[in-house]
């Protein structure tokens, strides 16, 4: 538009026709907005509601019932004679005998064994480490806290009104958990074990700690050896390679390859990396072998992307300054390429993190109690955790599910913003 | 960058030497019916012993099989897990692999239910009954030995004594343990009540096979994944629908769900450690003998297993829904695994 007053402006036809179809153009512009307005909150709302619904569901992950047990450590029911080592002593029978100094009106063999069940099965290992933590209480009774059973822990966080029936708690248990709350003896509290104890076939037991440790070494092994092999493949690919039908045949098989479903990598891990190498089952060393497969493409892909936005008067300018091609790329375009390969790199990585499918052929997906310490100790990743707490009937490893699920999104949280940081360095350069 | 790369390839050497050690973990494949029962009593051994706590994978019983058939030595597994008896074939392959000697543990068996939420009808139920309702193709209802495309589209058309809605089913796929244990037991069941259709189990056995086994694809029986707990909340949400899943969620879930009486039996504890209820099958584990003594604590850990605490007919695997073996049987069990004793089919 010029200057000048449209009110004096002579009205052409082409401004005529214009105008006319103006008022179309605005309408088409607004519907557009609100379309893409539409799709960005219809995506905000099913994120919120994702989080508020696991969120909401994993809440009672974090808290545990404890209750109190006097435990009388006497030598007779223990069974000790002087010289005896405290380990070997016998702690499930001293628990019961506790536990029914604490009920003697309960007499009738199969009420005992339901009135056991309210404790943790963990309980008698629980009183063993109190013990031998304390030797002196050797004679003494002694309060000590242990976890409840997951039925009662359930029970408790969903009964309205206590000594109700609910669930697998019946008439009888439900009286026995309302005396133990009468008198004190019950107790929530923050459930830290859950991040510091591995999986168990307890809900109440079961931990993040072994899986989380699992999915960290596996990363490490994932990034360790993508990034490098990703990178450089694709600087020599876009820098150094000659373009002819070698270099187009790779190309297209790189992209097939970003295509290829999951499971067919940990087939492949097994046959090759297992079979052929001798590598061990279920180890964190594999599994990140076969994520790194995973991943290769999409690493070199985004890299090529981003290596190719350079602008070309950046590799001029060098060269023309005297710089070799190494030097060229390695110290002006590779920086600039920097934030998008890294963006790359995250979202491969997190392609990495939620898999289950091929690790499930190289024996991952699996109960194991302890923690790895190394890259070739047996191990599962955080998913595997998820999808064998989900497909466990214990009504307790509904709320560990989600809640697992809310450890698995924070630790790609923490990934996501650590390569964030990462880019913003590289931005400022 | 290059020096990543460095460390990427020594970090990968350095594993491949350390391989060369034996393992202190016994390694466990095989079925995810199984599993959960494994798991625990491998939870109880790691801690109550010095030992390591065994490794459980899911495999699934087939993918065990072919694993723990593939060798003897260290890099193979020392057990595997089986919802159903190890085939002659596997066996076969077992041997031909050098896998000469393998004990077999029957652990006990698991109940199939079917299975309503509480506050619909608890309804009585035929194995003739769920095949008619379920199978891709049905006898004739006029009498003639002959089939045709299921008809049935509710369930009183089957039984009037049945309820009038819509049949809808929630059940596991194919790729599943239970699906295969529910068409053997289940469908399998109602289906030779047709005395021509067991006729043609000698004459055609692959016809016999398809006429059984098949399940119809119009709708009615809705394939719910592996994951028996979305088939639970499924149902909870739906009152007219049905579901079929192991026993111990209904067990877990006895406040919302409710099992059907299935050929005049309940699916309950007791009546499936009878064999009154009709869907149930066994639970196995093999053991790879020339192991015994090569990784630390498999006869501790088979001792553990064979005790009374374990699969005892009140032992802590009944709490997680096992269904135990009567004890003289147990007895006789016990005394013949830990004196490791072939499997002979």
């Amino acid at each position: 538009m010029t200057k000048q007053d449209p009110q004096t402006m002579p009205r052409s036809a082409v401004t005529e026709k214009i105008e006319l179809g103006l008022a179309k153009r605005h309408r088409r512009e607004n519907i557009f907005r609100a379309f893409g307005l539409t799709a960005v909150i219809f995506g905000f709302i099913l994120v919120f509601f994702l989080l508020f619904d696991i969120t909401s569901k994993a809440l009672p992950a974090f808290h545990q019932h404890w209750v109190k047990v006097d435990v009388n450590y006497s030598e007779k029911s223990l069974r000790y004679a002087a010289g005896d080592n405290l380990a070997d002593l016998s702690y499930r029978n001293t628990l019961r005998k506790s536990i029914y100094e604490t009920f003697p009106e309960v007499k009738a063999r199969r009420d005992k064994r339901q009135l056991n069940g309210l404790f943790s099965s963990n309980a008698e290992f629980a009183i063993k480490e109190h013990l031998i933590a304390n030797p002196d209480h050797l004679g003494t009774t002694q309060p000590v806290w242990v976890r409840v059973d997951d039925d009662v822990d359930v029970y408790l966080k969903e009964v309205e009104k206590l000594g109700e029936p609910l669930v697998r708690i019946d008439q009888k248990e439900a009286q026995w958990i309302k005396t133990l709350v009468d008198n004190g003896a019950i107790e929530k509290r923050f459930n830290i074990e859950f991040f510091t104890s591995s999986d168990s076939r307890e809900p109440e037991l079961a931990g993040v700690r072994g899986a989380l440790t699992g999915t960290f070494l596996t990363m490490i092994v994932t990034l360790v050896l993508s990034f490098p092999l990703g990178v450089a493949a694709a600087v020599y690919l876009e820098e150094f390679a000659p373009k002819n039908r070698w270099t187009d045949m790779i190309e297209v098989n790189i992209n097939n390859l970003a295509a290829v479903p999951s499971i067919i990598f940990g087939l492949l891990g097994l046959a090759v990396i297992i079979n052929l190498f001798g590598m061990p089952r279920s180890a964190p060393l594999v599994g990140g072998i076969v994520l790194t497969l995973m991943t290769l493409p999409t690493i070199i892909i985004a890299s090529r992307a981003s290596i190719k936005a350079v602008p070309p008067s950046i590799r001029e300018a060098a060269m023309g300054l005297g710089a070799s091609r190494v030097q060229t790329t390695f110290s002006h375009v590779l920086p600039m390429a920097m934030p998008g390969i890294l963006t790359g790199t995250i979202i491969g990585m997190a392609q990495a993190l939620g898999e289950t499918a091929p690790l499930l052929m190289i024996g991952m997906v699996a109960f194991i109690v302890d923690v790895p310490s190394s890259f070739t100790d047996a191990s599962t990743v955080m998913p595997v955790q998820i999808f064998l707490w989900a497909d466990s009937p214990e009504r307790g490893f509904l709320a560990k599910t989600s809640a697992a699920i809310l450890v698995l999104l924070g630790f790609l949280f923490l990934m996501n913003a650590s390569a964030a940081y990462l880019r913003r360095r590289f931005e400022s350069k | 960058m290059f020096y990543k790369t460095l460390i990427g390839l020594g970090l990968a050497t350095l594993a491949t030497s350390a391989l060369a050690e034996g393992r202190d973990t016994i390694s466990v494949v095989g079925s995810s019916t199984v599993y959960p029962f494994s798991t625990v009593v491998a939870e109880r051994f790691g801690k109550a012993t010095e030992f390591a706590t065994p490794k459980i994978e899911s495999t699934g019983t087939g993918g065990g099989m072919k694993l723990f058939c593939a060798g003897v030595g260290i890099d193979t597994p020392d057990m595997s897990n089986a919802s159903r008896r190890i085939k002659a074939s596997e066996l076969e392959m077992c041997k031909a692999n050098g896998v000469k000697e393998v004990v077999e543990v029957l652990v006990g068996f698991d109940g199939i239910v079917f299975s309503n939420a509480v506050g619909s009808p608890n309804i009585e139920i035929s194995l003739q009954e769920i095949f008619l309702a379920l199978a891709k193709e049905v006898p004739n209802p006029n009498g003639s030995e002959s089939l045709i495309e299921n008809p049935y589209k509710t369930w009183n058309e089957i039984n009037p004594s049945l309820p009038s809605y819509k049949i809808s089913v929630y059940g596991p796929p194919p790729t599943s343990g239970t699906r295969d244990a529910f068409a053997e037991l289940g469908l399998e069941g109602g289906c030779k009540t047709y005395d021509w259709i067991k006729a043609l189990k000698k004459s055609d056995k692959n016809r016999y096979k398809s006429i059984c086994h098949s399940v119809r694809e119009d709708g009615a029986y809705i394939e719910s994944g592996e994951n028996d707990n979305l088939i639970v909340q499924k149902l909870t949400t739906n009152p007219d629908a049905f579901g079929i899943f192991g026993f111990s969620f209904l067990d877990q879930n006895s406040d919302t769900l409710q099992g059907s009486k299935v050929n005049g039996a309940f699916p309950t504890f007791e009546g499936i450690a009878d064999g009154s209820y009709p869907i149930s099958r066994p639970l196995y584990f093999y053991v790879k003998k020339a192991h015994v003594g090569k990784v630390p604590g498999i006869i501790e850990f088979l001792t553990e297993f064979m005790s009374e605490d374990a699969i005892g007919q009140e032992g802590y695997t009944t709490d997680k829904g096992l269904i135990p073996l009567a004890p003289e049987r147990l007895d006789a069990l016990r005394t013949s695994v830990l004196n490791l004793e072939s499997v002979q089919l």
